[in-house]
């Protein structure tokens, strides 16, 4: 694969600064996201779909970005590319994104930059991409169109390195590429989908709900092929899910969205055995799983909130069992809780004294 | 009282495409007894919905019957068989598409009650519905009574779904993936309303899913029955289907399976398919339509016969030549 030498420009400026408290020690982040505003202006009001998001994406990892519908998490993945819709805006905040010892601030790129960014530098395969196809191109006309689109016009080297992508993703890649999208089965277009957004070699790839409409088989397929495709080539994961089995199955480190805010953010392991914020206990209680005993499931009480009119204070203290008078007046940010993790919540350490405590019992 | 509620006897439904006609269910035999939950469960288009149709008398078989309490449902008379649709009600995936948009909460369940003489008056239907919306757990009544189908939250929409088909004091429900669209953080209470049903009002429960975790919590103490292209593979109560499978595919499903627990989910054994093409209903693969994927395949053998339906222990049955063998049709 050629570097990067078509891509991003230098920039002109270096960007220094403070970044946000969550760097695992030691790791060099690829992208960090500080106090990123996302609205919509809608005939209701303002939608505050991503509210003050900060957060560090480190080389190679998975970063799982769980919560329910409507907390903010495609509008979050979007923001990162730039690629939000018309009636949305940013309303402030950074990205940083890091390649080769440079730093770009992707929310001021150019045009031009943008494009080479997009694809070539982070990459996303959107919420029901199975469509995203071009039904009357074959694939080959597609894989080929992505890569001159950005001055990758060696076609020799393209496909051979589609072909490379697809052998990867466990697909026949000479069939692949000659057939229309219809003929493929709804795993078949998703392997192609991520086969085509690695084609350029990007540092990022965003996934949003990569398995949702897909059948348990072809769920799991997709699941080993990413496993894979971590392994052989290096580039770091955002995992969009509101499944909590698949930030358990990919993650290296998980954050809870609710109302479009992180609420929570840590380790796989801590954060689905020790979570500390009242939402992800919620949602982890709401779960069954098939293996293993019959566990005590609960829902969450009530709704998420209107994003147009949030409540005061913490906005999930309408639904919280832990919630106080406190909660109702002050919304807290995100401070340590434990070894790289994080909760927003006054409350986090009745959350563990209870958790702790049943683990006893 | 128990004994067989709903019997599908030999049921088969084939569909027109073309010149072609696909077959969406195969032969499906089942019998479900009264206030039972049996839950089916499969993969995309596998006929989980076809079945749900066929059994609400909203599909006829293209062969077989269904009887309900012994008696042959399209055999009954007109007025038999309207009996019958009012017992039998069917709730959709989708409460968007299913409740009427431009008409109150108050409307939607009123009109029923009207329809089939249940409540003459206004103050009756009043008195019933409030009763309705009380036993889905939509409290205060009074709040929901004007509310439109938009001014609702999914989950809320799902229950007014439930008491609308609770309306006609049925006796048998079909929950067609009823819970999926819901969020996950809701689920499990809608599925706790749906078990108070069956315990409170005696309802019998055909529970359609696609998710066997689902299926493990609302049917522990019912049975799951595995479909694959159209046939049922395997009926088993549900702690021995989801704690020891036996036919091959139901083993697959469980094993591929992502789980909410990493170390669970990442320690899992996994069962290795031969292929990951499932086969179109057009063109089905000979003998035992899972061949061409089973990890167990015996050759000349599965690719030559079907294998049928047959019991391997108490109140359980696979289609499969190697667990239940000599069984070939
Ligand atoms: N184009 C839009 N115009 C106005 N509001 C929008 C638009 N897209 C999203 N929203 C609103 O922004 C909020 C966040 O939506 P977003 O799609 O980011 O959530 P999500 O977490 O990805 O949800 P899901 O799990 O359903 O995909 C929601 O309240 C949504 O209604
Ligand atoms: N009216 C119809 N005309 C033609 N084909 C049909 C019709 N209804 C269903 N089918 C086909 O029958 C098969 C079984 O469909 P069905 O909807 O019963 O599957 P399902 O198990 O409910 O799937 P899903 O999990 O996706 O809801 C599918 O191949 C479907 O395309
Ligand atoms: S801050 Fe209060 S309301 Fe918010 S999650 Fe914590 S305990 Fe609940
Ligand atoms: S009959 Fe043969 S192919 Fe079919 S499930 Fe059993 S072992 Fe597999
Ligand atoms: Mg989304
Ligand atoms: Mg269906």
């Amino acid at each position: 694969m050629e570097g990067h030498k078509g891509g991003l420009r230098p920039p002109n400026q270096v960007i220094k600064g403070g970044f946000a408290p969550l760097t695992p020690r030691g790791a060099d982040t690829t992208l960090s996201v500080q106090d990123l505003w996302v609205e919509y202006r809608t005939r209701r009001g303002t939608v505050k779909a991503v509210r003050g998001v900060s957060l560090d994406l480190c080389r190679g990892e998975a970063l799982a970005l769980i919560g329910e519908s409507g907390s903010g998490k495609t509008t979050l993945g979007l923001s990162l590319i730039r690629l939000i819709p018309r009636s949305a805006r940013i309303r402030a905040g950074r990205v940083i994104y890091r390649r080769d010892g440079q730093e770009y601030d992707v929310l001021s790129l150019g045009s031009e930059d943008l494009r080479q960014f997009r694809w070539k530098e982070c990459a996303m395969v959107f919420q029901s991409a199975l469509n995203a196809l071009n039904p009357v191109l074959k694939v080959w006309d597609q894989v080929y169109d992505t890569a001159s689109a950005h001055r990758q016009a060696y076609a020799h080297r393209t496909r051979q390195r589609a072909l490379d992508l697809l052998r990867l993703v466990q697909l026949d890649p000479e069939r692949v590429l000659r057939s229309y999208p219809h003929e493929l089965s709804g795993g078949m277009r998703q392997r192609v989908l991520l086969a085509m957004s690695l084609l350029l070699d990007p540092q990022v790839l965003i996934l949003d709900e990569p398995t949702t409409a897909l059948d348990v088989l072809t769920q799991r397929a997709i699941i080993d092929v990413l496993r894979r495709l971590r392994k052989e080539l290096e580039f770091s994961l955002i995992l969009i899910s509101h499944d909590l089995s698949l930030a358990a199955e990919l993650a290296d480190r998980v954050a809870t969205m609710y109302a479009g805010a992180i609420v929570e953010i840590g380790d796989v392991y801590e954060t689905f055995y020790r979570p500390r914020h009242p939402y992800t206990l919620g949602l982890l209680r709401a779960v069954p799983t098939v293996t293993g005993q019959m566990r005590d499931l609960a829902s969450i009480p009530g709704c998420p909130p209107d994003l147009v009119n949030m409540p005061s204070g913490c906005k999930f203290h309408p639904r919280c069992p832990y919630a106080d008078s406190r909660c109702q007046e002050e919304e807290l940010e995100l401070a340590q809780v434990g070894r790289g993790h994080a909760a927003a919540c006054f409350h986090w350490q009745q959350v563990q004294y209870e958790l702790e405590a049943r683990e006893g019992a | 009282m128990t004994g067989k509620l709903m019997e599908l006897d030999h049921v088969s439904r084939t569909f027109p495409v073309g010149n072609l006609r696909v077959r969406a269910v195969n032969n499906v035999s089942l019998a479900i007894e009264r206030g039972e939950i049996l839950c089916l469960v499969g993969e995309s288009g596998c006929g989980k919905t076809t079945t749900g149709r066929i059994v609400a008398g909203l599909l006829k078989p293209t062969a077989g019957r269904i009887l309900f309490e012994g008696r042959d449902i399209w055999a009954m008379d007109d007025k038999g068989f309207k009996g019958y649709r009012k017992a039998v009600q069917i709730v959709h995936q989708d409460p968007y598409a299913s409740l009427n948009p431009v008409h109150s909460i108050y409307k939607i369940l009123s009109a029923p009650l009207f329809r089939h003489g249940l409540a003459v008056t206004q103050q009756e239907a009043q008195i019933k519905i409030r009763e309705l919306l009380q036993i889905v757990d939509l409290t205060p009544p009074e709040e929901f009574l004007d509310k439109y189908p938009h001014q609702l939250s999914g989950g809320q929409r799902q229950r007014i779904s439930v008491a609308r088909a609770l309306t006609v004091n049925p006796r048998f429900i079909v929950a067609d993936e009823a819970v999926s669209m819901v969020d996950v953080s809701i689920r499990v209470s809608l599925l706790n309303m749906l078990s108070r049903l069956k315990d409170q009002l005696g309802v019998t429960f055909l529970f359609i899913t696609h998710d066997l975790a689902l299926a493990k919590y609302f049917a522990w103490e019912g049975r799951i029955a595995v479909m694959y292209l159209g046939c049922i593979v395997e009926v088993a109560a549900t702690p021995r289907l989801i704690n020891d499978p036996s036919h091959p595919y139901s083993r697959a499903l469980l094993s591929a399976l992502p789980e909410a627990d990493p170390e669970l989910t990442r320690t899992k054994k996994r069962v290795v398919l031969r292929s990951l093409d499932v086969p179109s209903l057009l063109d089905l693969p000979s003998g035992c339509t899972f061949h061409p994927r089973c990890p167990q395949f015996r050759e000349g053998l599965c690719e030559r016969q079907a294998p049928e339906l047959a019991q391997i222990g108490d109140n359980r049955y696979v289609a499969c030549h190697l667990v239940a063998p000599g069984m070939a049709s």
